[in-house]
């Protein structure tokens, strides 16, 4: 058990250590400084934005960002839906593959462009290498760079500087952060075994016999960019667990530190644009230590295993139920609470099959979106949680509340909280509970007992239904997959369509809410501070904060958790 | 600003990063695979003296058989079908999948039973790795543990020393990454090969 421990350790020591070398330089790219980089990007950067039309002298209010925005996502969900549909002629399909459903197109679609990859489909058997390279390829890049402008323009206005321009973040995020560590990994990735080529899938005639098909294709290049972008969309059906996107130990370390990297840096880079290191460094600790307890939850979970197994098998045993040899309990675990964390979703174990502590904590971290979050927006909420809780402790304590010299106002406050507060519970417990209330899909009269495409009995299946809506809805895109979500199955549109609505609802309207905060940050006049004014950068207020996320984030969704995961654990009498 | 012009210019932004991340990027990682890495780009495929493929290094296979180790099991049968009843079209693309079953689903409970019954009737100490599915039902590996609890029914079937094959598992067992990183396994695959090789 002490090895597991020591593998974790070591793998979070590297994830801090990077922290300031990424931050920093994340710092000089968004500041528009000097970095190594400069001689070959520019030149290239200045072709994209004269063929794009770019004024790179333009700053943009917070309603321009915003718009921007959504017409530019817009258009890349148009061009991927139709690349999708045409699949069927268009090149690079040897595997013979026909368009999919036109649900699933479109669920796939605003998934991808929504940086949640929550997937309805195998990716072997569905999606073309076309597909896959030039469409949902395409999303993994622009998605992530979205986050990250947003988070930025965010950090700009909270730092009160003007926000910038949209598509110049969306470029450089591409170009100087996202393109040169994907090449690095991509060729890490190759030499370590996980495939890159055109070739279909290649058919074995196996020791005893049989015949085998394995599935390939450009795997690693892909495999990369679904990590370091917190897209989470596996080639494959199976994701980080199958052999070909994560073959080994080093892999999977590339793969777990990838996905953690830039939304731990981002806090840094947020020290430094705000000049206060020393408070970056206080609210990663606070997220740290959220992360570290959810961490340590779940792998205690599965490293004493199933007692109901274990009574067959005569000795407690690691719980291995959808895990792979090579990366054990304490791999899988770690990598279950990262990719929750971050948004990620990718997945080298199948959640639906850990133990209650770890459907607990996965669930938690999907309701919280803060256990370092999304792709540039998870630091963002970050930073509306600290908004609050300077709005909290400045009623009970009598003084103004003031952020960064700012006052916070009724108009920073309404859309803190309608963001925070409200949103992410109506996009889940409501369409949650539609989808509990009514048998759906076709052949509902047939079977009324199955609600929803429930595959686990009993509280499991509370928690698949609510899992798959908080997964959409914080743009996360991991799932209890047993859920019968895909197209052919009876309810594959219902899930299609309602999670869609989650998806779109859970990225767009925070987006839009953040950019006009930032907006209104940015042109308050600087309170000067005194000795009356409320320091934000201390140990007491970090801990504050850390209550009001709890309280705020977690409590709307306790119910769910007694009614899942906890039950659950009761029932097996762990 | 017009709205004409922000139209245009998400169009013409969205191609050019299009041709940068979706068309240069893959292409460029694909040449650079295919030259530097052919092996690995290929999917490590191991063939036989006569050129046919038998398998990949990194994907595992269903031994069933007494006289071979035995994977774990798998819920796609390690993505194999009978090439003349191929119903759901396994053999044209390959598939991957797990179970899924949550710990309180008394499906588990009554596959593992049988799982357990299997192994101990083949007088095999079962393990978790052997009575619980992988993550991808393609995993190449099994625990140390596991492929020494089948010595003794290989030793018996090939009339092989015990001694040999626990020095063969030694040579096939894959470590930790460092030492540190990961669990070591065995490659069922590797091993099989080894074992036929030994014998012949």
């Amino acid at each position: 058990m002490l090895q597991g421990w020591i593998q974790i350790t070591l793998t979070l020591a590297i994830v801090v250590a990077i922290t300031p070398l990424l931050g920093s330089y994340m710092a000089r790219v968004y500041l528009h400084q000097r970095t190594l980089l400069d001689p070959i990007l520019r030149p290239v950067e200045r072709v994209i934005y004269a063929l794009s039309g770019i004024n790179i002298q333009e700053s943009m209010t917070g309603w321009q960002y915003a718009r921007s925005l959504l017409l530019s996502n817009l258009v890349m969900a148009i061009l991927v839906y139709l690349i999708f549909m045409g699949q069927g002629f268009l090149p690079l399909n040897p595997t013979t593959l026909s368009a999919p459903t036109w649900d699933t197109a479109l669920h796939t679609t605003i998934s991808f462009v929504t940086n949640t990859n929550q997937q309805h489909y195998s990716g072997e058997t569905t999606f073309s290498y076309f597909s896959q390279m030039m469409g949902l390829g395409f999303l993994m890049f622009t998605s992530a760079a979205t986050g990250l402008a947003v988070g930025i323009a965010f950090i700009r206005g909270l730092t009160g500087r003007s926000l910038g321009n949209f598509y110049v973040d969306l470029t450089r995020s591409i170009t100087r952060i996202l393109l040169p560590l994907s090449i690095v990994g991509a060729v890490l990735l190759l030499m370590l075994g996980v495939p890159e080529t055109l070739d279909g899938a290649a058919i074995a005639t196996t020791l005893e016999g049989a015949t085998q098909a394995i599935a390939r294709g450009p795997v690693a290049h892909f495999e990369i960019i679904k990590e370091l972008g917190e897209n989470g969309g596996g080639f494959f059906a199976i994701n980080s667990a199958h052999p070909f996107e994560n073959p080994n130990a080093a892999t999977n370390l590339i793969e777990t530190v990838a996905m953690i990297a830039i939304p731990t840096s981002l806090i840094y880079t947020y020290g430094v644009f705000a000049n206060n290191r020393k408070q970056a460094w206080l609210v990663y600790g606070m997220v740290f230590a959220i992360y570290l307890g959810f961490v340590i939850i779940t792998a205690i979970g599965e490293y004493g295993g199933n007692p109901t197994i274990n009574a067959l098998l005569g000795t407690p045993q690691p719980n291995l139920e959808g895990k792979e040899v090579r990366f054990g309990w304490a791999q899988s675990a770690l990598f279950a609470v990262t990719t929750t964390g971050t948004m990620c979703g990718a997945v080298n174990a199948l959640i639906d099959s850990f133990m209650p502590p770890g459907g607990f904590v996965t669930l938690s971290n999907l309701f919280l979106q803060i256990v370092w979050g999304g792709q540039g927006t998870g630091t963002a909420y970050l930073f509306v949680y600290l908004i609050l809780a300077v709005f909290v402790t400045g009623l009970m304590v009598g003084r103004t509340p003031e952020f960064l010299g700012r006052k916070i106002e009724k108009r920073e406050v309404v859309l803190a909280s309608f963001m925070v507060l409200l949103v992410h519970p109506i996009l889940i417990l409501i369409p949650g509970a539609i989808a509990l209330q009514f048998p759906l899909g076709v052949n509902a009269l047939a079977f009324p007992d199955q609600f929803a495409g429930i595959s686990n009995p009993g509280f499991h299946g509370l928690s698949q239904v609510i899992y798959e809506y908080a997964s959409a809805a914080a743009n996360n895109g991991s799932g209890l997959e047993g859920l019968a979500d895909s197209q052919p199955a009876a309810t594959g549109l219902w899930w299609n369509l309602s999670a869609s609505v989650a998806l779109l609802g859970g990225r767009y309207i925070p987006i839009i809410a953040l950019l006009l905060l930032a907006d209104s940050l940015s042109r308050k006049q600087p309170v000067p501070e005194t000795a009356g004014t409320l320091r934000t950068d201390t140990p007491l207020f970090t801990g504050v904060t850390a209550g009001v996320i709890l309280i705020l984030g977690a409590l709307t969704f306790f119910p769910i958790l007694a009614l899942g995961p906890i039950a659950e654990a009761f029932s097996l009498g762990g | 600003m017009s709205l004409t012009r922000d139209i245009s210019r998400a169009i013409r932004s969205t191609l050019v990063l299009w041709i940068l991340t979706a068309v240069l990027y893959p292409f460029a990682m694909l040449s650079f695979g295919q030259i530097a890495f052919s092996n690995q780009a290929n999917g490590s495929l191991i063939r036989n003296a006569g050129g046919t493929v038998i398998g990949s290094a990194l994907i595992g296979q269903p031994f069933e058989s007494d006289r071979y180790f035995n994977s774990r099991p798998s819920t796609t049968s390690y993505s194999t079908a009978d090439p003349n009843n191929d119903a759901n079209s396994i053999l044209k693309t390959g598939v991957s999948g797990a179970s899924n079953y949550a710990p309180s689903n008394p499906e588990l409970q009554k596959r593992v039973q049988s799982e357990v019954e299997r192994l101990k009737q083949a007088g095999i100490q079962p393990t978790a790795d052997l009575v619980y599915t992988s993550g991808s039902s393609l995993d190449p590996h099994i625990s140390v543990e596991a492929a020494r609890a089948q010595v003794a029914r290989i030793s018996r079937v090939r009339n092989i020393e015990a001694n040999k094959l626990e020095l063969l598992i030694t040579q096939h067992t894959e470590g930790r990454f460092l030492g540190i990183f990961g669990e070591p396994g065995v490659n069922v695959l590797r091993l099989n090969l080894a074992l036929d090789q030994s014998n012949a």
